[in-house]
């Protein structure tokens, strides 16, 4: 008996029995569609973490005071004494493999401009910040290290900023009122989208942090030439970790903190942090793939259940079959290429499922969604599998069925 | 002389049951000719399915020899008598056994399929066998659309379709009415007559006398055989 007649005979016995064959095949459809569904998520999850972690700059360390601690009562992050000017110039010359070092201060400001205004967060930074960032104006220009030094009112606004101030007119060279100082719009920055927690990263002006300091914000923050943050971009190829446990040691001298004492402050690598949050979405992925194996194997015993039941019935035909001269390999092929067919049926379906849940769950939650070509093959190939494991003890059974027995068979 | 369609010497079959033996076919030594038209009678437990059984490669004696058309059955394996069923013997039915939900001509080709022969030639075959059995416009019906004695010609094409030198017959008309016994009964009388070997198995003595020998079976030995 040649494939082809097999398997239209299998899909005839398959349509016969309906509705037994879909409730037969769900098992599949739901573990197929689980898979794929789970697979695409994470997949689209993974990638827009990348590009996340390509966006904020893949080398860039974050170094935050910490919590102060007075008697044994410890403060909240940041309570501690704050990093200056001056630690940013000591890590600028003193670390090894630094390429950009910038210090951030910054408040929320309104921003008024003839008839418009629109209030945001004014970001106080050095002229390094860009390259730490990895992130430039689209026209314009940034303001340099004389700008800096010498506190000039100049900013550079973000797209989301340049729309809603200007609207389609061009900002450059045009005169904002930040709080109450007017300062001259010199660039506008490249789009950089939402932020990994989500958000708009594109609604924020940037001063020199010396005009911020002085003119903006205003603080008394008990050291001379405060910044919240410092931003220090890593040469690529420079052991990351070397040059975190440099920072470290250098901001715990300069910061006189006793040996064997907790630092008063953090440095954190973003990337790190993003790759640690990846692991644990692969984690969550290995979580969902056991539940597809699971489900896959309780759909191969609904297969192989249906089998039976269906090898049972059809006792006589198979009784038949052997007398009218079919080998028991014959026999045995016919029930495989059933189960195979019901499988793969369920599995083309479970694929389906699959590509519109994930785009379903990708609407809903607004996640990317990656659908690789490979899933196809992958879902496919699970199906025959499944198909060929729980089908052949059922094929078998119907292979060793005494032709004489078979036909007497009520 | 050709030697004979079938030859059995000492024909035994014997089956376990439980803790004892049946003898089911006791030391059975008979010929049949070719072209001979053969009913085999007796009451149930008779044996005379033993012997059908064998007859028809289904079975293999537990001793003896069983020659069926020159080659020894009981030194056959499975396979091969899958393969000698289905070149040399054609089946016939009491419940004709035909595929629900399947046209008269796919089941009328079902053989064919084992013996790897292509669909065209299948069909063909198939066609021209109904055709002989007087089912020539019933091609695409289904069983459930065919009378008794239209499903038992379905069955008679199919036992037919690969050309077999027997015809075994396994109460072919325990499920029909008198007047589709004779119909088919007459498909029997004409196949005889082109040439095949008809046996058939049967307890009625109107059918028995359509053929022109009859063996009589009684706990496992043939009692009678009279032509």
């Amino acid at each position: 008996m040649n494939l082809m007649s097999a398997i239209s005979v299998a899909l005839l016995a398959l349509r016969v029995n309906l509705l037994r064959s879909v409730l037969a095949m769900l098992g599949i459809i739901i573990g197929v569609s689980a898979v794929i569904a789970m697979v695409s998520v994470t997949e689209g999850a993974k990638r827009a973490m990348e590009e996340r972690i390509a966006s904020f700059g893949a080398n860039l360390l974050v170094i935050r005071p910490g919590s102060s601690a007075f008697g044994g009562r410890r403060g909240g992050a940041g309570t501690a004494t704050f990093m200056t000017d001056a630690d940013v110039e000591a890590i600028r010359s003193e670390i090894p493999g630094i390429v950009a070092v910038s210090g951030e201060m910054s408040g929320s400001q309104p921003m008024v401009v003839a008839g418009e205004n629109w209030t945001t967060n004014v970001q106080g930074v050095h002229s390094d910040y860009f390259e730490a960032r990895d992130w430039f104006v689209e026209s314009g220009r940034a303001f340099t290290p004389a700008e800096v030094r010498s506190g000039a009112r100049v900013i550079m606004i973000g797209q989301t900023v340049a729309t809603e101030l200007f609207g389609a007119a061009d900002p450059l060279g045009q005169t904002v009122r930040v709080g109450a100082v007017p300062m001259e719009v010199i660039g506008i920055m490249a789009p950089k989208g939402q932020s990994s927690w989500g958000s708009d990263q594109d609604d924020t002006v940037f001063a020199p942090i010396t005009t911020t300091r002085a003119r903006l914000l205003g603080y008394q923050l008990g050291v001379r030439d405060p910044v919240f943050t410092i931003y220090a971009e890593v040469a690529p190829g420079t052991n990351v970790s070397h040059a975190v446990a440099d920072i470290e040691e250098l901001l715990r001298i300069r910061r006189n903190i006793q040996p064997g004492a907790e630092d008063d402050f953090s440095v954190n690598n973003l990337a790190e942090f993003i790759r640690a949050r990846n692991e644990t979405e692969t984690q969550l992925g290995v979580l969902l793939a056991a539940a597809a194996v699971i489900s896959l194997l309780v759909g191969g015993i609904g297969i192989m259940n249906i089998m039976l039941v269906s090898v049972t019935e059809r006792t006589r035909e198979i009784g038949l079959r052997l007398a009218v001269g079919a080998r028991r390999a014959d026999v045995r092929n016919q029930f495989l290429i059933e189960s195979v067919v019901l499988c793969v049926t369920g599995g083309i379906a479970g694929m389906a499922i699959g590509v519109a849940g994930a785009y379903g769950i990708g609407n809903l939650g607004d996640f990317p969604v990656s659908i690789h070509p490979a899933i196809a093959g992958i879902a496919i190939g699970a199906a025959v599998f499944v198909g060929l494991f729980f089908g052949f003890y059922p094929a078998h059974r119907a292979s060793r069925l005494d032709p004489i027995e078979a036909l007497r068979f009520e | 002389m050709a030697p004979p369609l079938i030859e059995c010497r000492d024909l035994t079959r014997v089956y376990r049951m439980g803790g004892g033996e049946v003898r089911a076919l006791d030391g059975v030594s008979v010929t049949i000719e070719e072209g001979e038209y053969v009913a085999i009678m007796g009451a149930s437990g008779s044996g005379k399915s033993t012997f059908m059984n064998l007859l028809g490669a289904l079975d293999r004696p537990t001793s003896g020899s069983l020659r069926v058309a020159g080659e020894a059955i009981e030194t056959m394996g499975p396979d091969q008598l899958a393969a000698f069923r289905n070149r040399t013997i054609g089946f016939v039915f009491q419940q004709f056994n035909l595929l629900a939900r399947t046209s008269a001509e796919d089941n009328a080709a079902l053989p064919l399929i084992y013996s790897g022969m292509k669909a065209a030639e299948r069909k063909e075959r198939a066609r021209a066998r109904l055709t002989q059995v007087g089912l020539g416009e019933r091609m695409d019906h289904h069983p459930s659309q065919l009378s008794g004695g239209q499903q038992q010609r379905v069955a008679i094409a199919r036992a037919l379709v690969n050309n077999p030198r027997i015809l075994l017959a396994d109460e072919p008309t325990g499920a029909l009415d008198s007047q589709t016994t004779v119909e088919v009964l007459g498909i029997f009388d004409r196949l005889n007559a082109d040439g095949i070997t008809v046996i058939l198995v049967t307890h009625e003595q109107d059918v028995a006398a359509h053929a022109r020998r009859q063996i009589i079976f009684r706990d496992g030995r043939i009692v009678e055989d009279r032509r």
